[in-house]
């Protein structure tokens, strides 16, 4: 069952074509990941799926409805989306940036009930940051920063999730966390989440859906085992590859081809050069 | 969770710091504490014995007519003007998101200058009279500001407003709007001047009750409503993006805020002229003392612009004595090498 759907979706930046008439279901409960090159649009329908960008034509339907008809509020309590290196304000503690979670179900008298106290304690609590919770955003390392982040979009307390690169400048530990952080949402409170990554390899470790786009639209979808293939990879990034099962998860792992040093005589580089 | 006082009932619910009320606290004692030494002290000084009779309606006939006519007006003045310039500024860092923003950057005090200094020039005359009664320079500056505040945001409107271009257009037109101001007095004639660069330096001198009855009501309608938007503003500062997908409407908002903080600096300029830095400084030092949270920037900002102009006119009375120095002077010297200190900050 899809929980988010694009209709002969098209979007644009100007007068360019970004996204052209795509149809898209995002499965509800799964971890979906979109991967494509850079500028092919995928942070772009990311987006607009999150009504942060307003589709040239066609609709996105949360839940069947479409988005752009609904209140802006209550699609807040449905979807959240984090953009891709969000900044917070100088100072701002992250108990301070948890709270802006509940926004959606404050009004101006009231700003802590104990819904809102609860939300913000469990998603502290789920990321690990209720030690931090008195420390100000700036402080903290990258891993840290990303994972308050995360609890804000969790305190938002919606059914889905929208991440837009949400590794990008962390290092391998972080990333791994992050990511483990995500499955484990998922996993236990069965959460849809939506993410674009650019390691194809984490891609195909967390994602039950994958997502590859290229050309303003989908190049394939689905599984990682079934989609992901050395054709794909060539098609979407032009990068010839091989893919062999990764030791530890048997998911597909791309290797690239591409200059570099030869440790050992006989391997397909030495075919490629 | 000690360091919180969580209030809460059935029809509100809010988190407040212990460490805001303890320093708003302490803020209102101060500010109280100078206005009572404003009082006392100037050309003429009345003991605060003296002080304590006049104002309960038992002091002596000089005493009363300098308290009540002159000093009390002046020093009100100072405390609204203060507040509402210190307000106006958070405002605009909060939507503009930097810390260097403020009405005098963006020009809204240069429009409201623009429109002021026209004013004087046009309608002085000979000898050195108004043609007009003086009581319509406020509503010329206070026009000044709105236009001008509505010439920034139409010219930054771009598919709605961005942060960024909001502040270049404003730097723009206040240049542009300064230019023309320097230009109205050179062209204009030399007896009115002095009384223009008065205007364009900011200061409390001869303000009266009237002034302080027709400033109050802008302060006491835009104060609460600037507070009930205090949560609007957190969730702005997080950007355009992360506040759309709380479910901020962030056009519509900024709009509205934009609007309260012309306003607010707007009046305040309008009965005090251009007194500068107030809404850079006070916002930013309120910034070190409670953090980022608008439910406790907002009125700590206010409490230290009213103490900022309050001081500079105090200063301003006392240090030259018996000459009178603007009070914008006192701000400009604290303000502007703050200003210097921040951007060397911002870039470190």
């Amino acid at each position: 069952m899809s929980i988010l759907e694009t209709e002969s979706l098209t979007l644009s930046y100007g007068k360019k074509p970004v996204i052209q008439d795509l149809n898209l279901s995002i499965p509800k409960g799964e971890i979906t990941v979109l991967i494509g090159s850079n500028g092919c649009g995928k942070s772009t329908l990311l987006r607009s799926m999150a009504r942060l960008l307003a589709p040239e034509e066609g609709a996105i339907l949360l839940n069947g409805k479409d988005i752009a008809k609904r209140s802006t509020k209550d699609v807040a309590k449905e979807l959240a989306i984090l953009p891709q290196g969000p900044v917070a304000p100088e100072g701002l503690t992250v108990l301070q940036l948890v709270k802006q979670g509940r926004y959606p179900y404050q009004s101006w008298l009231k700003q802590w009930s104990r819904k809102d106290e609860q939300a913000v304690t469990q998603a502290l609590k789920a990321t690990n940051m209720l030690e931090f919770a008195e420390r100000s955003v700036d402080s903290l390392s990258g891993g840290q920063r990303q994972r308050a982040w995360i609890a804000m979009t969790l305190a938002q307390g919606t059914e889905t999730i929208l991440l837009d690169e949400p590794t990008t400048y962390l290092d391998m530990t972080h990333q791994i966390e992050i990511l483990d952080l995500l499955f484990e949402l998922n996993a236990r409170e069965k959460r849809t989440i939506v993410m674009v990554l650019h390691d194809l390899n984490l891609a195909c470790r967390y994602a039950h859906h994958l997502v590859a786009i290229q050309n303003h639209s989908v190049a394939a979808q689905g599984c990682p085992e079934d989609i992901m293939n050395e054709k794909l990879v060539a098609d979407v990034f032009h990068m010839p590859c091989k893919i062999i099962e990764d030791p530890l998860f048997g998911t597909p792992m791309c290797i690239p081809y591409g200059k570099g040093r030869i440790a050992k005589n006989g391997l397909p580089t030495a075919q490629y050069a | 969770m000690s360091k919180y006082i969580t209030a809460r009932s059935k029809r509100f619910s809010f988190l407040i710091e212990k460490k805001t009320l303890f320093t708003s606290l302490i803020l209102i004692f101060i500010t109280m504490a100078i206005m009572s030494v404003s009082i006392g002290v100037g050309e003429l000084y009345i003991s605060p014995l003296d002080v304590i009779k006049s104002l309960t309606g038992t002091g002596a006939g000089i005493n009363n007519v300098v308290i009540h006519e002159f000093r009390l007006p002046r020093i009100l003045i100072a405390v609204i003007a203060g507040a509402s310039l210190s307000l106006a500024g958070a405002i605009l860092q909060g939507i503009i998101r930097n810390p260097l923003a403020s009405p005098d950057m963006l020009g809204i005090t240069s429009g409201a200058g623009f429109a002021a200094v026209t004013f004087i020039t046009v309608f002085s005359s000979q000898s050195n009279n108004l043609t007009v009664s003086i009581g319509y320079l406020p509503v010329a500056a206070v026009t000044g500001a709105f236009l001008m505040g509505a010439l920034i945001y139409l010219l930054a409107w771009k598919r709605g407003i961005s942060p960024v271009r909001l502040i270049l257009i404003g730097v723009g037109l206040m240049t542009a709007a300064q230019a023309l101001t320097t230009l109205m007095i050179v062209l204009g004639p030399i007896y009115a001047a002095p009384q223009a660069t008065i205007w364009l330096t900011g200061t409390v001198y001869a303000t009266n009750w009237k002034d302080v009855y027709s400033l109050l009501p802008w302060f006491l309608i835009l104060t609460p409503l600037l507070l009930a938007f205090a949560r609007k503003l957190n969730v702005q500062e997080l950007g355009d993006d992360v506040s759309a997908s709380l479910g901020h409407s962030v056009n519509k908002n900024r709009f509205l805020l934009l609007l309260i903080s012309t306003a607010l600096a707007g009046s305040a300029v309008a009965f005090t002229g251009a007194i500068g830095f107030v809404g850079l400084v006070g916002p930013h030092i309120a910034r070190r003392l409670v953090g980022s949270s608008f439910g406790a920037l907002l009125p700590v900002s206010g409490f230290l612009g009213a103490i900022i102009v309050l001081l500079a006119d105090l200063a301003g009375r006392t240090i030259f004595s018996p000459l009178e120095v603007p009070a914008g002077v006192f701000t400009a010297a604290i303000g502007a090498p703050y200003f210097i200190y921040l951007l060397f900050k911002n870039h470190g």
